[in-house]
């Protein structure tokens, strides 16, 4: 009977797992599109609401330990579940717009969504791997999905050889953990301070897999052409619940597995937060295409997430869920709002000057824009800039203080490219004569309640701050080694 | 603590809505906009529930009911420095909130009307309930930081609404003009609370007033100066109120409810809040007292010499706005609080009223162009008005009712309110710097004098005598058919403040009308009894003889004015009596004329040196240093962008190169660091 009391545990996984079967009956037999929409929303729901109530529930460790609930799982759920359901409203609507608003393309986010929730929930090497192998498949097809486009083919291709790449060096690692220390179990492996070569070998490539995921420098090269190439709200959902996702099973793995070796991968992660925070920004600026500024921006913005691990303090995992919220609603609301621009003119329309005069069109539309890359930006008061004080103060109160100075100095040069849509937006003519529809009502209202989200909890971080700081309390490293 | 006061942060939320509701949808719907009954009533109700509310509130207080704090979260932490959203429920926020809600509901009201044809209506009425948002959390604040977000806020929608005709230059650069000004003051008052943190250690108000005795002499003596620097910005007092004057470039229900109501008279409540403060500092009263006598003058001559008539309201709020701050300085914070109340109802009516007539005109200058003929005249000048009262009854009856008010007509709310101030200003004499505050009184006496006399210049020019239009424009000829009372919504507004205006004043009878007979000590002034446990003012030590003295002497110098203005005035004299005036008093004349010519000594003094400095020294160093840096951070920042960029070839196997180099140092880092 304790496997079905684990299964109510993971409801939020069972729930979109039996719809995205449906939605693959459905399509095979029916093809009635707006069904498949309302079961994937319908089943979306339920799953938000199932996790956020685990959001409260007690963190045990469920099927044999192979998973764990509450806490920082939980929240990486409700965030990975609540990401996917903004990006379902605004795909249909989106793909529609570009032919492209196939039946596979619902079962592909239900399927990858669960291989995010596995993923942020695993408690074991095994269980990461499984989680991570069925969204990373789930987004190679994603990425391909505007199969006339070459660009599309292109980028899907790349991002699966890539990733198979990554994919090789991860599973090695954890073969190399299993050598060293005779188990899989996160806690377990734990109790390793240094078990020697094969150990740290183990540790550096399972690191090295989850950089390429969250794509930080020098493991982002495929980011840009792949976040370029794939349709805009499927490249929100990849850089918002994906790399989640990602950081989420990270947290748990240097909370749980290696809270020894802390010092270690703390150097590790500070070196490449530091290439990526520089990298990412700088090469933002040479931009002109904002598809691609928005992806080095989220490679930016993982360099920052970095920065709030390194601390390797419950103030700083803390800190780092914060981001990964602000991060979600800000980042879906900027590329949701590109994608409303784009479809007026086809997939080519993402150079900052076609965006020229734009702010008075749909003055909707481009004040949502300009709410988004303020937060993008960590201007107050938008959730940005909380999460960004947050992390920064995490690496401060553990020491990092040069850290901390070089990302608050990238950041400061991320201003300059995401002010200067704005300045394309309002203070340039345009040139292009465009008339912009009006975009449907759910459309507009997944818009509106991000913006709003995100001044939310740009004003009042209080509340989820305290929950967030609960997660970790007394339960993990905090400067000495647990006996 | 009554359910109601719990919910006080509705009273505060509802305008946001209001303004939330019509600001976004005004925003994204061109339909909305034509909606314009909609807009304006919802805007409406979203004021007048919070009346509501704080009428309810107010019955279930009593005078010696406790404030009441409702804190709703944590604002701000930093350290150990925390300010919460909460909002203090006491006899002096809840007197504000009442007249803030119940005469910005009636101007809303108003507003229906007046602002009918206006393209940006509904941006309007967002400004407008922004602003009660912003002025409610003045008020009710419970921290110095919150109240500064108010003081703010305030200031904002002040710009916002003078500018709001923004397409007209001079009316956008009146607005920037209110707002820098604002800002010197703002700037002091910032300081102010910077010291308060630094001596009490925290911006709570219940912290900052217990701990009132530990501040020592020098920083209660610069808080208190600083505080009252900043008050004279918002409350348009020396050396800061020129912007006031300016500011009647906005729409006159704007003109009505921000610069002379409520927001002006923050400054004035700001000193009555912390009246603990400042009667630790008798250095400073007299300071207060003294600035506030020489604006009650200076600011009344100026009136005397005007001709648009929202500028002669406009330095009249200014000098009553004096008047206020000389009660303040001589220790009369309620008899001030009670001129803030009488002088929001008087004042109120009058400028709407103005409107009314601004309204007429334009209307007879519309018509006229319909008919084909090219006339242009300022609107706004009473020498093309005059016999209005036939053909506008309504705003004739109000606007004369409120000038009684303001001239200190026995029963009528300003005699009372003035009456009190004098009184404390005397009462003041009797005690240190007792000469200085003698003199100060004979001041006040005199701007009273002045007050009637100037009020009623602009009555009698506006409404009595005959329509002067036609004859001073042939073209104009029979014009004056074109003349018609405003609509009801804009009347039934009028009417309701006028009869405020007449008995408001019954909320402070003194007391010594009832004593003095009976013997016995009365408590018949109810404002005094209510604001008694919230103020520290000091008791009056005068003998009913002077009491009385001082009320015939009062009642002597406003009927005299009123006569002498009849004599002086009435039947078209205006103009002839105003040069014969000019030619006895000469240069004097010029100089309240030219407005004591403040704004071109500023010029002169500040402005222009400013500009030179920043043309000749500043741009330079910008351009050269200041840019040249920057230019070549991003010239450097580009060619490294550049670079990167180089290496995002595109092509896989170099891709794959680069992981393999970063397997390298990781491993590398964690098998030999």
């Amino acid at each position: 009977m304790e496997i079905l009391n684990d299964m109510l545990l993971y409801l939020p996984a069972i729930i979109i797992t039996v719809a995205g079967l449906i939605v693959m009956m459905v399509d095979a037999y029916t093809k009635n599109a707006t069904m498949i929409y309302t079961v994937s929303v319908a089943s979306l729901i339920l799953a938000l609401a199932a996790s956020v109530y685990g959001l409260f529930g007690p963190t045990v460790d469920i099927f044999y330990g192979m998973a764990t609930t509450g806490g920082t799982a939980a929240f990486g759920t409700a965030l990975v579940v609540a990401a996917t359901l903004f990006v379902v409203v605004l795909s249909r609507e989106y793909l529609t717009s570009i032919n492209h608003n196939f039946a596979e393309v619902y079962t592909l986010i239900l399927f990858g969504t669960v291989g995010m929730i596995v993923l942020a929930t695993a408690n074991d090497l095994v269980t990461v791997f499984m989680g991570l192998e069925t969204m990373s498949i789930a987004l190679y097809v994603l990425a391909g999905i505007v199969r006339d486009e070459k660009t599309g083919i292109e980028a899907a291709l790349k991002y699966f050889l890539l990733g198979s790449f990554a994919t090789g060096f991860f599973l090695y690692g954890i073969a190399l953990l299993y050598g060293a220390t005779g188990t899989t179990r996160l806690a377990d492996i734990g109790l390793y301070a240094d078990a020697g070569l094969i150990y740290w070998a183990g540790v550096g490539l399972l690191l090295v897999g989850f950089f390429f995921k969250v794509s930080v420098v020098p493991f982002h090269m495929w980011t840009p052409d792949v976040y370029e190439g794939a349709p805009t709200t499927i490249t929100a959902y990849m850089a918002t619940a994906a790399k989640t996702a990602a950081f989420v099973s990270l947290i748990l793995i240097l909370e749980r597995a290696l809270p020894l070796a802390v010092e270690q991968w703390s150097g590790v992660l500070v070196v490449i937060a530091i290439l990526t925070m520089i990298l990412g920004n700088i090469v933002a600026m040479v931009q002109n295409n904002v598809k691609r500024m928005l992806a080095y921006s989220s490679i930016a913005h993982a360099g920052y997430v970095l920065v709030g691990l390194a601390a390797g303090t419950a103030a700083g995992y803390s800190a780092v869920l914060y981001y990964l919220l602000a991060y979600t609603l800000m980042n879906i609301g900027a590329f949701g709002v590109v994608a409303y621009y784009e479809r007026h003119k086809g997939m080519q329309f993402n150079s900052v000057d076609q965006y020229a005069g734009m702010g008075y069109k749909q003055p909707f539309m481009a004040v949502l824009l300009g709410i988004f890359l303020f937060s993008l930006a960590g201007i107050p008061p938008f959730a940005g800039f909380i999460g960004k004080y947050q992390v920064f103060a995490a690496a401060i109160q553990a020491d990092l203080i040069g850290l901390a100075i070089v990302g608050v100095l990238a950041s400061v040069a991320g201003v300059y490219y995401y002010l200067r849509v704005l300045v394309f937006l309002y203070m340039k003519e345009g040139t292009e004569e465009i008339e912009l529809t009006q975009a449907g009502f759910p459309y507009r209202s997944v818009l509106l309640l991000l913006a709003l989200l995100t001044i939310y909890f740009g004003v009042l971080p209080g509340g989820l701050s305290e929950l967030l700081a609960g997660f970790h309390q007394g339960t993990l490293y905090s400067g000495t080694p647990l006996p | 603590m009554s359910v109601l006061t719990e919910y006080v942060w509705l009273i505060v939320a509802i305008p946001l809505l209001g303004f939330l509701i019509n600001g976004l949808l005004g925003l994204s719907s061109e339909g909305y906009r034509k909606q314009k009954t909609l807009i304006g009533s919802l805007a409406t109700v979203a004021v007048f529930i919070p009346f509501l509310m704080a009428v309810g509130i107010f019955f279930s207080m009593g005078a010696d009911s406790e404030a009441v704090v409702v804190r709703l979260f944590t604002w701000i932490e930093a350290g150990d420095f925390t300010s919460d959203i909460a909002y203090r429920v006491d006899q002096l926020s809840i007197l504000m909130v009442l007249f803030v809600t119940g005469v910005g509901a009636l101007i809303h009201l108003y507003s229906m009307g007046y602002m009918k044809d206006d393209e940006g209506y509904w941006k309007f009425f967002a400004y407008m309930n922004l602003f009660i948002f912003a002025m409610l959390n003045l008020v009710l604040a419970n921290n110095l930081l919150l109240l500064f977000l108010g003081w703010e806020g305030v200031g904002l929608c002040s710009y916002l609404l003078i500018g709001f005709w923004y397409g007209d230059m001079v009316k956008s650069e009146a607005g920037q003009k209110a707002f820098i000004y604002n800002r010197v003051g703002d700037f002091a008052f910032l300081i102010a609370m910077f010291l308060v943190f630094v001596s009490v250690g925290s911006l709570d108000f219940d912290v900052i007033f217990a701990g009132l005795s530990q501040i020592p002499g020098d920083y209660v003596f610069w808080i208190a100066i600083l505080m009252f620097i900043g008050a004279t910005g918002k409350s348009a007092q020396i050396p800061l109120f020129v912007w006031l004057p300016d500011a009647m470039a906005g729409p006159t229900p704007v003109s009505a409810l921000i610069h002379a109501a409520t927001m002006v008279t923050s400054g004035i409540y700001l000193i009555a809040r912390f009246s603990g403060l400042y009667v630790l500092t008798p250095e400073v009263m007299l300071f207060v007292a003294v600035i506030g006598a020489l604006t009650a003058i200076v600011a009344a001559t100026i009136a005397l010499t005007q001709y648009d008539i929202k500028r002669v309201l406009a330095y009249s709020t200014v000098s009553q706005l004096g008047f206020m701050f000389l009660a303040l300085g001589s220790g009369g914070f309620i008899a001030a609080m009670f001129h803030v109340v009488t002088h929001a109802f008087f004042k109120a009516c009058l400028f709407l009223g103005s409107g009314s007539v601004i309204h007429a005109m334009h209307h007879v200058e519309h018509k006229l162009h319909d008919k084909g003929k090219d006339v242009h005249f300022d609107v706004q000048d009473m020498r093309f008005m005059g016999g209005l009262r036939e053909y506008m009854p309504s705003t004739y009856k109000t606007f004369l009712l409120s000038t009684f008010a303001i001239a200190g007509i026995p029963i009528f709310s300003g005699f009372f309110s003035k009456d009190e101030i004098l009184a404390m200003v005397f009462n003041a004499g009797l005690g240190q710097y007792g000469t200085v505050y003698f003199f100060l009184w004979g001041i006040a006496v005199v701007t009273a004098f002045l007050t009637a006399f100037y009020m009623f210049r602009l009555t009698l020019t506006t409404f009595h005598g005959s329509f002067k239009l036609p004859k001073l424009i042939g073209a104009a000829e029979g014009s004056e058919k074109y003349l018609h009372e405003s609509p009801v919504s804009m009347t039934s507004a009028l009417w309701v403040l006028a009869v405020l205006a007449v008995i408001g004043g019954l909320m402070g009878v003194p007391d010594f009308f009832v004593s003095t007979f009976t013997g016995e000590s009365a408590h018949i002034n109810w404002l005094h009894g209510w604001l008694e446990g919230v103020t520290h003012e000091p008791p009056l030590i005068l003998s009913y003889a002077v009491k009385w003295t001082l009320l015939a002497l009062a009642i002597v110098v406003a009927v005299s004015a009123v006569i002498l203005a009849y004599k002086v005035y009435d039947h078209d004299r205006g103009v002839a009596t105003d040069a014969a005036i000019a030619k006895r008093f000469g240069g004097l004349y010029d100089l309240w004329s030219d407005k004591y010519n403040v704004d071109e000594i500023y010029e002169t003094t500040i402005i222009n040196p400013l500009v030179k400095v920043s043309d000749r020294v500043l741009a330079v160093f910008d351009i050269k240093i200041i840019d040249g840096f920057v230019n070549f951070v991003g010239a450097f920042v580009r060619f490294f962008g550049g670079l990167f960029r180089y290496f995002q070839t595109g092509v896989t196997q170099n891709y794959a190169f680069a992981l393999v180099l970063g397997v390298v140092v990781v491993l590398g880092m964690l098998i030999f660091g």
